[in-house]
């Protein structure tokens, strides 16, 4: 179900100026792993690259053993912080269309039983997701937190191998972001998918991340900031068991 | 207690009633200077009264013309609408079409889009002599100056508004598996069309004026046709009901297109919660 991904001595250069150096992780299938550093240290870069959107200049990029396809596809889902559902579409529709794109190369529209299969397993989904009620809504009348857990339907049901995260909870209230923190676990544990988070949240990281890597640079004085980039500053392996740990911590977060 | 003007606003009735006050002055101002001229001047034929309007209008529209049989006011309304029609019909679809693959394809984008800026510049009537060669003084001239005149704005319009998409939408997109042809359907294609309607809205004073500028130089009938046609005689009291009647109409396609964007893309008029 899940995909692994190696990252082998990977650098990216945008002229002169060195973002990325000397990078190199290996993602288990099934991982979850956050990725947390300062502003501007190549964060979200890295993620492109995952996504296809971007090359590393140097070394490269597997996915389950095979180079990374260069543009993105449907084996790595992703939620962005904003902009990650259509607004034209209702609930429903932006769930559907993933199924319906798989279906109809043509017309991307599905019609009759085959319609109503896609339309019961949305259904179901965006029960789990807490959104069984506002299935007719467009996007613009609901709340940044419901738009996030609507991404992430949308992003699952083509049950995407790896599932890439970018900063997808930082506009959220904290409230609110204990709660998606919940579902979020719970839905890694249910798919077993490999999950790859950015964020600038250290607690999210720990609370979520079966790892956490640290990207940083190194060096950071005035005359070496444009030719040494960021790199792993560290990488923690976190308790195996972490998701049980979540729902206390939610509570916690609610009082 | 006084409030600053800027926070007094008027309720619906209020509005409507506003609004007619500078329709109703100007009727006002009109009669009374017609009235003055005919005064000094019975055969006064620049500001005919209005009742002389409405003998004239009646004259066309409800009276067959001696020579022909045909009733001038509907038939010039009709070759009129249909040159116009097909015309904004021709241009919307080469809009879409061009505007929607210049404004999702790079390479399309890279070929194109400086083309369509250069013709873009060209202006409409300065090629009308071109067309009434190549196609002749028949209908079609006419309804290419249209197509020119309009479908270029169309295209550059609805080119920068797909481009404008956020790069996240047709990433996302890709992520759910669409394809190119299937970005364009189902994400760029809906999220253009309130656009289009806008954009429509804003061409139709334009088509007119390519319309009637058609018309006048060669046509053997049509709204245009006619008001430069009575010219020769000064017959004021048809051309300003054909000048209130062309503007109604473009008033009604406007009205008709803002109505239903709001119909059709509910989700574009949102406001968010």
């Amino acid at each position: 179900m899940s995909s692994s991904i190696t990252v082998r001595n990977v650098w990216v250069e945008y002229g002169e100026q060195v973002v990325l150096e000397r990078i190199s992780l290996d993602i288990p299938a099934g991982g979850f792993i956050a990725v947390v550093g300062p502003s501007g240290c190549g964060k979200t870069t890295f993620l492109r690259m995952l996504l296809g959107q971007e090359r590393p200049t140097r070394g490269e990029i597997l996915l389950d053993g095979q180079p990374m396809p260069d543009e993105p596809g449907p084996d790595r889902g992703v939620v962005f912080q904003r902009y990650s559902v259509f607004p034209h579409l209702t609930v429903l529709g932006n769930v559907i269309l993933g199924p319906e794109l798989e279906a109809s190369p043509l017309v991307g529209h599905v019609f009759g039983s085959r319609r109503r299969k896609i339309v019961e397993k949305a259904k179901a989904l965006l029960d789990e997701v807490g959104l069984g009620a506002a299935l007719n809504k467009y996007p613009s009348q609901l709340s940044g937190g419901m738009q996030q857990r609507l991404a992430l339907a949308q992003a699952l049901i083509r049950k995407p191998k790896v599932l890439l995260l970018d900063e997808p909870f930082g506009a959220l209230d904290p409230g609110i972001r204990s709660e998606i923190h919940a579902l979020m676990s719970r839905l890694w544990k249910e798919t077993e998918i490999t999950v790859v988070m950015v964020t600038h949240d250290l607690r999210e990281a720990f609370l979520l991340g079966t790892r956490v890597v640290v990207f940083d640079r190194v060096r950071n004085r005035p005359e070496e900031q444009l030719r040494y980039g960021a790199t792993v500053a560290s990488n923690i392996e976190v308790d195996r068991k972490r998701p049980d740990r979540v729902r206390p911590v939610e509570e916690e977060a609610l009082i | 207690m006084r409030r600053r003007i800027m926070n007094i606003v008027p309720g619906r009735g209020g509005r409507i009633l506003l609004a007619a006050v500078p329709f109703v002055l100007i009727v006002l101002f009109y009669i009374i200077a017609s009235a003055a001229r005919h005064a000094e001047n019975e055969n006064d034929k620049i500001l005919p009264p209005i009742s002389q309007m409405g003998e004239a209008l009646h004259g066309v529209a409800f009276e067959p013309d001696k020579r022909t049989g045909h009733y001038l006011f509907w038939q010039d309304t009709a070759s009129s609408l249909k040159r116009l029609g097909v015309g904004i019909g021709v241009a919307t679809l080469i809009g879409l079409v061009l505007g929607l693959i210049v404004g999702l394809i790079p390479v399309v984008n890279a070929t194109f889009a400086p083309l369509i800026a250069a013709f873009s510049m060209v202006p409409p009537m300065a090629i009308l002599p071109i067309l009434f060669i190549v196609f002749g003084l028949g209908e079609l001239s006419k309804v290419v100056l249209i197509v020119i005149g309009v479908a270029p704005y169309l295209v550059r319009d609805l080119a920068m508004t797909v481009g404008s998409l956020p790069r996240e939408q047709l990433v996302k997109a890709q992520s759910l598996g669409a394809s190119t042809w299937q970005t364009l359907l189902r994400i760029a294609l809906p999220q253009a069309m309130p656009r289009l309607f806008d954009s429509l809205r804003l061409s139709i004073c334009p088509a007119f004026l390519f319309l009637i500028s058609a018309e006048a130089i060669s046509a053997e009938d049509g709204l245009g046709y006619r008001i430069f046609l009575v010219r020769r005689y000064l017959a004021m009291d048809t051309i300003l009901p054909y000048v209130i009647w062309i503007a109604l109409l473009a008033y009604l396609m406007d009205f008709a297109l803002a109505r239903g964007a709001r119909r059709l893309f509910p989700w574009a008029y949102e406001r968010g919660t």
